[in-house]
């Protein structure tokens, strides 16, 4: 509950510290507040929209939660869902007389494959090498971001768009959008990243494997005794992180763009560490801390239109402070910890 | 011929040196730094926000350095003091960095993210050079040669000793986030001030992270870790001068695989192919 409490403050020190940001521009806090829950939940439209968001950071989300059970740090999120993007795309683009039966299920499978090897990469190369998984991950990253670029434009380009984007994917493998969102891109794509959240959360809870992540990440020395193998759990669970990440295109490639634009993403995989670390790590409570920022993301374009001085960049500072507040832990503590000492001396006072 | 090469590299690999010292010292104090990226946003805008103000690029590169040094301590207060997750924290700090530029600039210049042009006054044609140089001769010799590089070392390595020893290991990190933070803004003010003529929106453009690639590249050690600068800064020059260049067969190379190479010569050095680079001991780790 303590626990709970504290991860509440620090989002509300968070988001207090970016409107007060807010207010110092001079634009009134309360209205840049209303401005974002009503680009978010405004009507069915905006609903769908944000959403359109929060299935993306659910992945990523959970792409960095698993690792961290197992103590590693997925930073590489980014260049996971790129791979697994391109991934998804290149084969729609290049198998396009699939029949519609197979056709998404074998671009699902392409995504997450792409992103499960891309993240298992890492994993084998801390498990075999020992190259720390942070640094790699940023590499890997990098390396993703020039690969995307060269498939997508030496191969699967679009010869009549000028931008870096690649040329639109057979029908078969298009995911159609629900009516009930009223025009957004938001269908399929839903339940089954919620049905993935799901099982994930029972893997995680209940699970042979969710056992070994915690054992792995709570004490390896115990875990090696035991004869659970940390090299084995740190390639798995990376793995399982890439595949995850990977899976971000459905909702964006085959569920929205219907093709692999260059940089598309707007940060899912970083903003996915954020995500992950309010929630704790649990996948309950990544389900609404990925609304929490999905809300923020898609009240960035609405502030850059309804306020006169502030832009869409002020979300940055509010997501930072988000994640600063959260990750003080100390500091929450010893604020409770020295009013308990204070109330423990008052009860003691009178004797 | 030769001349028309060094420049480009020399120019190129400025900012990385200055942010790798930075990152060099802070990680031998045991502090992880992964916010080199976001210190460099910092001293880049506020490097060209102060020599727009005063016309003068001194006052830019000192006014930069000093923001960035500002904007460290927040890093050093989470992760020394509240013991916050420093790569957590790290990365809140480049959050933060690509928000801060683009709301002020909107309320300063009224402009999305960039600063009005500098005037040719206001900028350096080779300070910032020299001085990344300066930067690399100077953390060597304090590096080897000193009790200040000897006791940052015992800070990473094994703080417990040097606590021992009666001196604060708190005090060392602190120092080592400060250097990182300044170094790195000095290095972003070398972008803004010198490789450019204004500041444009996220102009870092990933230097921060290549910077730490090269720290470890060059195994937490300056002179090494300089040299890598100077092979990264081969990468980006070459990287602008291949463009379109064939070197086999009838296809001109891929601009992206130039752009991969330096971090796929990291991962290779990472994975232990070409000698192992070993962290410090207790980097990370704030008991």
């Amino acid at each position: 509950m303590i626990l709970f409490l504290r991860t509440l403050l620090g989002v509300g020190a968070g988001l207090g510290a970016g409107l007060g940001v807010a207010a110092y521009v001079g634009e009134s806090p309360w209205k840049v507040f209303k401005i974002l829950m009503g680009s978010s939940f405004g009507d069915a439209y905006s609903l769908g929209t944000t959403l359109l968001y929060a299935v993306p950071l659910l992945l990523t989300g959970m792409s960095v939660a698993i690792p961290f059970r197992a103590g590693l740090f997925n930073i590489g999120a980014e260049g996971q869902l790129t791979i697994g993007a391109i991934s998804a795309a290149s084969v729609a683009i290049l198998l396009p007389d699939l029949s519609p039966f197979f056709a998404v299920t074998v671009a699902i499978f392409a995504g997450a494959l792409g992103g499960g090897l891309w993240g298992g990469f890492v994993g084998w190369l801390k498990a075999t090498r020992g190259s720390h998984e942070v640094i790699t991950s940023i590499m890997m990253n990098f390396i993703a971001a020039a690969l995307a670029s060269y498939v997508v434009l030496y191969w699967i380009k679009d010869p009549t768009s000028a931008a870096a984007e690649s040329l639109t994917i057979a029908s078969a493998y298009q995911v159609a959008p629900w009516s009930i969102f009223e025009g957004a891109s938001m269908g399929l794509a839903l339940p089954i990243c919620l049905a993935v959240a799901f099982v994930l959360h029972f893997a995680l809870e209940r699970s042979v494997f969710g056992f070994r992540l915690k054992a792995v990440g709570e004490n390896e020395n115990a875990a090696q005794y035991h004869g659970i193998s940390r090299e084995r759990v740190w390639i798995e669970s990376m793995a399982l992180a890439g595949a995850l990440a990977g899976l971000v295109a459905l909702p964006e490639v085959l569920g929205n763009a219907y093709k692999f634009k260059l940089g598309f993403s707007p940060g899912y995989g970083f903003v996915g560490i954020a995500v992950a670390l309010v929630a704790r790590g649990k996948i309950v409570h990544i389900l609404w801390s990925a609304l929490l920022f999905a809300v923020l993301q898609k009240g960035a374009a609405s502030l850059d239109l309804e306020t006169e001085k502030l832009n869409r960049d002020i979300v940055y500072w509010i997501q930072a402070l988000i994640i600063l507040g959260v990750s003080a832990e100390v500091l929450w503590s010893r604020i409770f910890e020295w009013r308990r000492a204070r109330s423990r001396r008052k009860a003691q006072a009178p004797t | 011929m030769i001349e028309a090469f060094l420049f480009p590299v020399f120019r190129s690999a400025t900012p990385l040196m200055l942010a790798a010292m930075g990152g060099l010292w802070c990680e031998r104090s045991g502090v992880t730094q992964i916010a080199l990226e976001g210190f460099m946003l910092i001293g880049a805008f506020f490097g060209a926000v102060v020599a727009l103000g005063t016309g003068s690029a001194w006052l830019g590169f000192a006014g930069g350095i000093a923001a960035g040094m500002l904007f460290s301590m927040i890093y050093g207060v989470m992760v020394l003091h509240a013991r916050a997750n420093q790569i957590v924290a790290g990365m809140a700090m480049n959050f933060l960095a690509m928000g801060i530029p683009p709301v002020l600039s909107a309320f300063w210049y009224g402009s999305g993210g960039s600063t009005p042009m500098l005037p040719e006054s206001a900028r350096f044609e080779w300070f910032p050079i020299y001085f990344a140089l300066a930067v690399v001769v100077v953390s060597a010799l304090l590096y080897s040669k000193s009790r200040f590089g000897l006791r940052m070392r015992f800070a990473g390595e094994h703080p417990k000793a040097l606590a021992t020893s009666g001196v604060s290991v708190l005090l060392k990190r602190w120092q080592g986030v400060l250097i990182s933070g300044a170094c790195a803004a000095a290095a972003g003010a070398a972008l803004s001030l010198c490789l450019a003529s204004s500041y444009s929106r996220g102009m870092s453009a990933g230097r921060g992270y290549i910077a730490l690639a090269a720290v470890i590249l060059g195994k937490w050690r300056p002179v090494p870790t300089a040299l890598a600068c100077l092979l990264f800064g081969v990468a980006e020059a070459a990287q602008i001068r291949l463009q379109g260049v064939i070197l086999w067969g009838s296809e001109a190379v891929p601009v992206q695989f130039i752009q991969m190479l330096p971090y796929i010569v990291t991962l290779v050095v990472l994975a232990g192919f070409v000698g192992r680079a070993r962290a410090p001991e207790f980097l990370g780790q704030v008991e």
